[in-house]
């Protein structure tokens, strides 16, 4: 018999991840001393905010291009289908003639929120719990919706082979994205306009009788959905479903003849895939607070391309790596480089804006020739035997 | 069950395989009893592995009928453009019947597995999980059960069976290497153990001593008669190597340019004219 891993430290580690999250998001609140950076509204919490949800999206994209061997570009696609899904559910009922005053409001007065005030209460616990309800369901059936668009159009679109997969699929996103933009669809979609007014991250944040915040968690709700999500992704890749998708990107034509149902495989990856990016859609909306179809181009899609690639096709971790490195740099720490700068006087040159666009250009050109495995290659990271091994270390150093 | 007359796994009959204007199969009738060795040889091209790709479902022949244990499995007949250019016999034979072509999948699925003429491991596993990722196909268990990890015992039986046949394979050492890693005579040998772990009932094995030596090949075919024994296989296999040829076979097909042109025992074989200027060419055409 094969050992059974040891999944312990690992669950340990992302608890302990999560506690460290709400304590870095609530310390500057007991310790007023501490530098800006831990204020809540400092880049360092925009960028785990944002970093949070691009994880799931990239573990989901990771799923399909990296497991399965489907090399499909409709995340954004998918992405847009969750969000606006998750915001016209979740918008309060009283608030859609406002959102919707162009077009004499809204066609679709349902609020998944404003449904479950009606049965727990609208104030206090009541209230709050029917939020976070009505957010979970929200976000659930943001996922359904984009699985379930993503089976539709997956018998014609997975009967194609690499690159025409590939285009059929960025072809679709941008008739998405062309589509809920459209006027007439304006009383579900508010038309190019954005959709507002629905529950954000902030809106978990426990607040006492006077709207003081008691306790943050706004970083903490974007950290929790996607530690789950990509759990239950990881359980799918090491379960036997998980061992088919990889079969198929390694060898159709062997995975056939051994009885895996390609089709089938194809469309099960496509759907799970997409519906956990229909997931990170409804949370992108919920972090920048508005839904708008002109977020979701093929811009966000090649961004999450390359933090598939930087972080390791094949690689779970590598990606939720990448994508805090990327984000992070995108966000924060390469942020100087759009905007002059003088050192002392002197002006560096090429510095202005769009010179960010530039730098990653060239850092994608050298990890696609030098570096073409990612950071991670297909390999995770297993704590359990990086604990093992450091222990190993001490015992050899005694010795 | 009582013995009785012996059954065919395998029954080919009039099978063609045309592509465009090419008839890589031609008429090619056979039959496999069931719990014996058979094989098919011939020169190169003559279209030993089109006649296993379409046992398997990799195509579906022009015309023609296969069973399966009895059972019609793939059936055809030549249509439309296919039937202009025709060049093949008995065009109209199966006409009247439904044409049935499963997918290769589902052709697994019945009992028929394979072993392919250039290995096709699946590279970024390991030797255990290419095993193991074989028995997916008959796993009682759905996305979700296997997700939740709501069936563990299913994954645990899985698990036991996969160590089981590696190590009747001698392959238990090696099972957390890459399969890519092994040595060819191995990797040959995990693809039939690949193989059986989708319980097959008929076992096709497409050159299985390529690319191996006198040593290796003797080895093999004491291995495949093992292995017929153990679970109870009907093996149909197409190779070059006239010893293993005439070591296990208990009947011969001999196939040149499509068609047959010789059957029999391996002794008959052996010395029949038309084999022996199939392969060797005859005298005054040089």
């Amino acid at each position: 018999m094969t050992e059974k891993k040891n999944y312990r430290p690992t669950i340990l580690l992302i608890a302990g991840l999560l506690i460290f999250v709400i304590i870095l998001e609530n310390i500057r609140s007991v310790f007023p001393w501490l530098p800006q950076i831990f204020d809540p509204m400092s880049p360092l919490f925009t960028v785990l905010k944002k970093a949070a949800v691009y994880s799931l999206v990239a573990v989901s994209m990771n799923l399909l291009n990296g497991f399965t061997g489907l090399f499909s570009l409709g995340q954004a696609g998918f992405m847009l289908l969750g969000a606006y899904t998750y915001a016209i559910l979740t918008v309060p009922s009283e608030l859609k003639d406002q959102v919707y005053y162009l077009f004499g409001g809204c066609a679709f007065q349902f609020s998944i929120v404003d449904f479950f005030k009606g049965i727990f209460g609208a104030g206090g616990a009541g209230g709050a719990f029917s939020m976070v309800l009505g957010c979970i369901i929200a976000l659930i059936l943001a996922g359904t919706v984009a699985g379930f668009f993503a089976f539709l159009i997956g018998f014609p679109v997975l009967r194609l082979k690499s690159d025409y997969l590939v285009i059929a699929t960025l072809g679709f996103a941008e008739i998405l994205r062309a589509f809920f933009q459209w006027q007439r669809l304006g009383p579900i979609t508010n038309g190019a306009n954005m959709i507002k007014g629905f529950p954000t991250f902030s809106s978990f944040n426990i607040t006492d009788g006077s709207g003081r915040t008691i306790l943050q968690l706004s970083t903490f709700i974007p950290f929790l959905v996607t530690t789950i999500c990509i759990a239950i992704i990881v359980l799918l890749i090491n379960s036997s479903y998980g061992r088919a998708f990889k079969s198929i990107r390694d060898d159709e034509i062997a995975s056939e003849a051994m009885g895996i149902r390609l089709f089938s495989h194809k469309m099960l990856s496509f759907v799970i895939s997409s519906f956990f990016a229909g997931v990170g859609g409804g949370l992108f909306a919920m972090y920048v607070a508005n839904a708008q179809a002109k977020a979701f181009t093929s811009t966000m899609t090649y961004e999450l391309l390359l933090i598939v690639v930087i972080g390791g096709i094949g690689s779970v971790s590598g990606s939720v790596i990448a994508t805090f490195l990327y984000v992070a740099c995108s966000e924060w720490w390469l942020r100087f480089l759009d905007s002059e700068q003088y050192i002392g006087g002197f002006k560096v040159p090429l510095l202005r804006n769009g010179f960010r666009m530039v730098v990653f250009s060239v850092v994608i050109m050298i990890i696609v020739l030098f570096f073409s495995k990612g950071i991670m290659g297909n390999r995770e990271i297993n704590i359990a035997a990086l604990l093992d091994r450091k222990k190993t270390g001490k015992d050899k150093a005694k010795k | 069950m009582t013995e009785q007359a012996p059954v065919n796994a395998l029954h080919i009959e009039n099978v063609t395989m045309q592509f465009g204007g090419v008839v890589s199969v031609n008429n090619l009738t056979l039959d496999v009893p069931e719990h014996s060795i058979i094989a098919l040889i011939g020169p190169n091209g003559a279209g030993k592995t089109t006649a296993f790709n379409c046992i398997t479902g990799v195509y579906q022949p022009t015309n023609g009928l296969i069973e399966f244990m009895g059972k019609p499995m793939v059936r055809n007949y030549p249509k439309g453009k296919d039937l202009k250019n025709y060049l093949g016999e008995e065009k109209d034979k199966y006409r009247s019947l439904p044409v049935l072509s499963p997918t290769p999948d589902e052709i697994t699925k019945l009992g028929i597995a394979r072993t392919f003429q250039n290995i096709r491991l699946w590279k970024s596993m390991t030797v255990f999980e290419n095993v193991l990722t074989a028995k997916h196909m008959r796993a009682d268990q759905n996305v979700f059960s296997a997700t939740f990890r709501g069936n563990l015992s299913e994954e645990k039986r899985m698990r036991e069976e996969t160590m089981e046949l590696l190590n009747e394979q001698g392959l238990q050492e090696y099972k957390d290497e890459l399969a890519t890693s092994l040595p060819y005579g191995l990797q040959r040998r995990l693809e039939i153990a690949r193989a059986l772990a989708t319980d097959p009932k008929l076992l096709l094995l497409d050159e299985p001593a390529a690319g191996m030596n006198p040593q290796e090949t003797l080895q093999l075919a004491e291995f495949v008669r093992t292995i017929r024994d153990k679970y109870k296989l009907t093996v149909f296999l197409i190779e070059h190597h006239m010893d293993l040829v005439m070591n296990i076979s208990d009947y011969i097909y001999v196939i040149d340019f499509g068609s047959e042109i010789a059957q029999g025992l391996p002794k008959d074989i052996q010395t029949n004219q038309k084999v022996i200027e199939a392969y060797l060419g005859v005298a005054d055409e040089q």
